[in-house]
């Protein structure tokens, strides 16, 4: 597979590693109510669409960018490569 | 002469004589022949024995879709088994033998097998080898083994050199045959960088095997032409004999060039022994152009596997191509017209044709016209064979019997579609053609010309490769061609689906190299087998080294027809990478043997050299293990005598392995609360704290020191084992969690040398290092003091005052460079205070007498409560792990907790992996009560020592338990200690 790094251009799936879900973003609030439920949700709960995908990869062979990949899983088709940091701040995060 | 089958013609070099060997017999060939064709030449017709019936079997093809003659190459370390005789290229000295008899070739004991046959039908092991069920592993396990396979392995180490390779392009062009050459030629001209790759070692295709004219001129010398023109263009790039054998993800296909095959095996150690014989490419290609042509299938009918019935197609290459005879009579049976282009080349050759059997009536009688003198049989069929070794006799339906030593079959042409499914496409049927076409799902920008999309005229492959060029050219945005189409005509290409010959009373072969017959299909149908999967499946049609290029159609029709559906209806399995099979030393490439991964060396690895260490591999480092003295008898005298000089005077160790992490910004001592479970942000600059890690589970990930060297600079330091996973993890957490912390990581594993040096002289040690305007007293410099400093007046280094060892200790860095200078240096002035260099042993010793966790102990199962860390995990921060270690769960009462253990008797040694029982328990799953993780003979105490995890351990202090260890088959009693057993206050690291 060919990764279209946002910074680096399109670049070989063998220089990265593949984490999984981009919902590891999505790092709940410890001080909820229902923290515990949520982390466990958090962890152990994971999509697994035949289609679409949003995950994670990270150019460690690179510049170690943490990449947010729109992957079908089906096609392997890639429909969209940005930074994770991004990816991360629209979803609200930040410090 | 090079044997009594040659003919005139060909593209064979009849002044360049090759000499070869077949089962030891010395024959001759020429120059272009493969060793199917010099075989054949020699009239050697009995080239193999059939996998399951050790039938007598012959060549069939011409091609790589080869299902009998598989024969073993070369000798000694390189012999290789199932080499298809039809695509080997022959060379002087060439050694081959038959393969899959026992006996000799002529006369195989295992042909009894053929007898047997009406209880070797499909499923046979299933249905026969299930009781006894003692016997399984005694009898009918090494009888399977010995009798089934294909062929030998040398069990030596492969002795060639494999490499790999990256190409990059616009176009590929898969296939040199004539769609494949005019797009070729039609993208070169116009300036595309066009890889055109094939798997034979002459380009050109059918067009050298067929007589067919190409503007006017022979079809041969069209294609050589063609290559010639394509050789001289600067963007073409022709790969002869390499096979694309996957079409993968984004345009990259996988390519194996077959580099050094066709020459005589290089004597080791000679100048060129290190050339590849095979280099494995990654083709990167914007485009790529499927011209790979079809393969023609057989008829089944009653012993249609006999020794010279061949495929119609081969007969004519061999005689067109390599000027070979297959028979001097030779009969063809076709159900379409090309089978009668096979009778009508063989006549211009002056070969007698013994007749002409097609299963159409041909009410406009036949296709191509042929000498009168030839008999033709309309509307018949071939029912049956003669002949042991050899066909001699063909009978037909009409109980007419024909003389003949080669049966010429053709059952149509099937598009060699295999790439075009490799992403799961399922291919379509097509009436027109009887057979399957690409259908949907190609790979992307994946385009199909020629006969492998199903046009199966010369003037449809010329016109589709232009084409698709042109379509190439212009969507990359390169100016059209102006070559014309070359001119071919259409020759008469129509057929009559016809797939079995029902009258044939005994066994009709569907796949010859898993000698499936069609007695087999109809078991599978009757027993329930009846999608494609399973008839695959229960009765291996389609397995094995050809993965049924001339016998899946054929089966999916038998099936179709025992069902009563069609063929589409019935389906078809799809095809998978590699189109051929691929070494799996192409593959492996450089990386085996030492090469198989980088090793990685610490900066005094040379120094280690030297003083003669013992070194090991920690993950892709080698560390010195120990460092033997003379007269030292065993690893155990020196790692003994390590460790007490260490604890005496001092030592010194290259802990450059650990992994170094800079972290630098003002949020990163926030960042660092996040991921550690103890706080950093109020470290002192200039101090040390010790760090536990967790994984978001709460399970205990790593653990290490950082060092506050600034304000907002710290350096982090992990563990050998996973310095590159709690970077990436950082990575994660930084740009992914907290994206506008302002923190930034680099890893320095590599930019420092670091050495430790303990013992109660290491300090007096450093001060003659280090520069002595720096105070390293223990009142200026204390336990868990760090400091950038300098040594050997003016050389930049850090200072930490750690200790893994539990004496007074330190770990001087140095940039890397200078690290092979530093440990001589160390060494050097150690010798004034008896200090010794120690290894991974003595450390290892030394970290269980102090009770030091380890990878042993974080071993992806234990929590800070297990390790006795539980006053390191904050309650007042969010870090990593933080909510998930709270799970009930994990925080029982019974929880087992790090501890020591000695044994009772002190002779008694002890072990890693050992269970703990209570003294009276059984050794069963419910009274285990934990295990040892880690032991060594401890030569201050002079016994042996554990530590490991124990139910309810710091309560229960004193009690003897058994360490119940039965790998080695030994049952000892300990007693639960405290697991420092060594200076339990400290006194000594913080003297």
């Amino acid at each position: 597979m060919i990764i279209n790094h946002p910074l680096l251009g399109p670049r070989d799936a063998a220089e990265f590693v593949h984490l999984g879900d981009a919902a590891m973003i999505d790092r709940p609030d410890w001080q909820a109510k229902d923290a515990a439920e949520a982390f466990h949700d958090y962890l152990y709960l994971r999509d697994n669409p035949a289609g679409t995908y949003r995950e994670l990869w990270y150019h460690e062979q690179g510049d170690r960018s943490w990449l947010v990949v729109i992957r079908d899983t089906i096609t392997h088709d890639i429909k969209n490569v940005e930074l994770a940091r991004d990816h991360a701040r629209r979803r609200g995060r930040s410090r | 002469m090079t044997g009594r089958f040659r003919i005139p013609g060909g593209l064979v070099d009849r002044t360049q004589p090759i000499g070869f060997s077949f089962n030891g017999r010395e024959l001759s060939g020429l120059q272009g022949d493969t060793l199917a064709s010099a075989l054949l030449a020699n009239g050697q017709r009995l080239v193999g024995r059939s996998f399951k019936y050790h039938r007598p079997r012959g060549i069939l093809s011409a091609g790589p879709e080869e299902p009998n003659a598989l024969v073993q190459l070369h000798r000694g370390a390189r012999l290789e088994p199932n080499t298809k005789a039809t695509v080997t290229e022959l060379f002087a000295g060439l050694a081959a033998t038959s393969q899959n008899h026992l006996g000799s070739l002529d006369f195989d004991l295992l042909a009894v097998n053929d007898l047997l046959s009406p209880f070797l039908t499909a499923g046979f092991y299933y249905k026969t080898f299930m009781w006894p069920k003692s016997f399984w592993e005694k009898v009918y396990e090494p009888l399977i083994r010995s009798s089934a396979g294909l062929g030998r392995l040398s069990g030596e180490a492969d002795p060639d050199h494999y490499d790999k390779g990256f190409l990059h392009c616009d176009l590929l062009v898969i296939g040199a045959g004539p769609a494949g050459l005019s797009a070729a030629l039609a993208a070169g001209e116009s300036g595309a960088r066009v890889i055109l790759a094939d798997e034979d070692f002459v380009m050109g295709g059918r067009l050298n095997s067929e007589t067919h004219a190409v503007n006017g001129q022979p079809g041969h010398e069209w294609a050589a032409r063609t290559v010639a023109e394509l050789a001289e263009m600067e963007t073409v790039r022709l790969m002869p004999r390499t096979t694309v054998f996957g079409a993968f993800d984004h345009g990259i296909y996988g390519v194996l060039e077959r580099r050094r095959d066709h020459l005589p095996p290089l004597a080791d150690g000679s100048s060129d022994s290190r050339q590849p014989r095979q280099i494995l490419w990654h083709i990167y290609t914007k485009r790529a152009i499927l011209a790979s042509g079809s393969i023609e299938r057989p008829i089944a009918f009653t012993n249609n596997d006999r020794p010279g019935i061949m495929l119609a197609g081969a007969v004519r290459a061999y005689a067109n191509r390599f000027g070979v005879a297959c028979g001097q009579r030779v009969a063809v049976f076709t159900n379409n017209d090309d089978g009668w282009r096979t009778a009508a080349d063989l006549q211009d050759k002056d070969i007698d044709i013994a007749a002409v059997v097609d299963t159409r009536s041909l009410p406009d009688g036949p296709p191509i016209h042929l000498n009168a003198r030839v008999p033709i049989h309309a509307g018949e069929e071939v029912v049956d064979t003669r002949g042991r070794r050899g066909i001699t006799k063909l009978v037909l339906a009409s109980g007419k019997r024909v003389r003949a030593d080669c049966l010429a079959v053709s059952g149509g042409w099937n598009p060699s579609i295999h790439l075009s499914s490799h992403h799961g496409g399922r291919p379509v049927w097509n009436d027109n053609i009887a057979g399957f076409v690409p259908g949907e799902r190609h790979p992307p920008n994946l385009s199909v010309a020629g006969a492998a999309g199903g046009s199966l005229t010369l003037g449809s492959a010329f016109r589709e490769g232009t084409a698709q060029a042109a379509a190439v050219l212009d969507s990359l945005g390169y100016p059209p061609s102006r070559r014309p189409v070359p001119e071919a005509s259409d020759e008469p290409a129509a057929i009559s689906a016809f797939w079995h010959v029902r009258e044939s009373r005994g066994r009709a072969w569907i796949d010859f190299q898993n000698d499936v017959t069609d007695k087999d299909v109809r078991l599978s149908h009757r027993e329930g087998y009846r999608s494609v999967e399973h008839l695959k499946r229960y009765t291996t049609l389609g397995m094995s080294t050809d993965q049924g290029k001339t016998a899946n159609v054929n089966g999916l029709a038998a099936m179709a027809k025992l069902s009563g559906r069609t063929i589409p209806e019935t389906g078809t399995t799809v095809f998978r990478p590699p189109w051929t099979p691929v070494a799996i030393a192409a593959f492996a490439g450089r990386s085996r043997g030492r090469d198989f991964r980088p090793v990685r060396l610490t900066p005094s690895h040379r120094w280690a050299e030297e003083q003669g260490a013992v070194f090991v591999e920690t993950g892709s480092w080698l560390r010195a293990q120990w460092f033997p003295r003379p007269g030292e008898h065993g690893w155990r005298q020196s790692v003994d005598r390590e460790v007490r000089t260490t604890r005496n005077t001092a030592g010194f160790c290259d802990v450059t392995t650990l992994g170094k992490i800079d972290i630098k910004g003002t949020d990163a001592g926030t960042f660092l609360d996040r991921v550690y479970t103890g706080t950093f942000s109020t470290l002192p600059i200039g101090r040390v704290r010790y760090g536990l890690m967790l994984r978001e589970d709460g399970i205990a990930y790593d653990d290490g020191t950082t060092a506050r060297l600034g304000e907002s600079h710290y350096l982090m330091t992990t563990t050998t084992a996973n310095a590159v996973l709690v970077f990436r993890q950082l990575e994660f957490a930084r740009q992914c969690l907290w994206p506008d912390l302002d923190v930034h990581l680099v890893s320095v594993t590599d930019g420092w040398a670091q050495f430790s040096v303990a013992g109660p002289h290491s300090r007096d040690l450093l001060r003659t290092i280090i520069d002595p305007q720096h105070d390293i007293s223990n009142a200026a410099f204390p336990f868990m003091a760090c400091s950038e400093l300098t040594v050997c007046g003016g050389c930049a280094a850090r200072l930490f005052r750690i200790s893994f060892s539990g004496e007074l200790a330190y770990e001087l860095a140095v940039p890397a460079r200078f690290g092979d200078s530093m440990i001589r240096r160390i060494a050097q002035s150690g010798l004034a205070f008896d200090a010794v260099p120690y290894g991974t042993e003595a450390l290892g010793v030394m970290r269980i007498e102090k009770g030091h966790a380890s990878g042993n102990e974080l071993d992806g199962q234990t929590t800070a409560l297990n390790l006795g860390l539980s006053a390191m995990v904050s309650t007042k921060k969010d870090f990593i792990g933080m909510t998930l270690a709270k799970r009930p769960e994990l925080n029982r009462k019974d929880a087992v907790r790090l501890m020591g253990f000695i044994p009772v008797d002190r002779a008694a040694p002890l072990a890693a992996g050992a269970h703990f029982l209570a003294r009276d328990a059984d050794p069963t799953t419910e009274n285990d009560q934990g295990w040892m993780s880690s032991a060594a003979h401890s030569p201050i105490l002079g016994h042996d020592i554990g530590i490991g995890f124990i139910e309810r351990g710091h309560e229960r202090v004193g009690e003897i338990v058994r360490a119940w260890d039965a790998v080695r088959g030994r049952d000892t009693d300990v007693e639960i200690v405290s697991p420092h057993f060594l200076d339990p206050k400290g006194d000594r690291l913080r003297g």
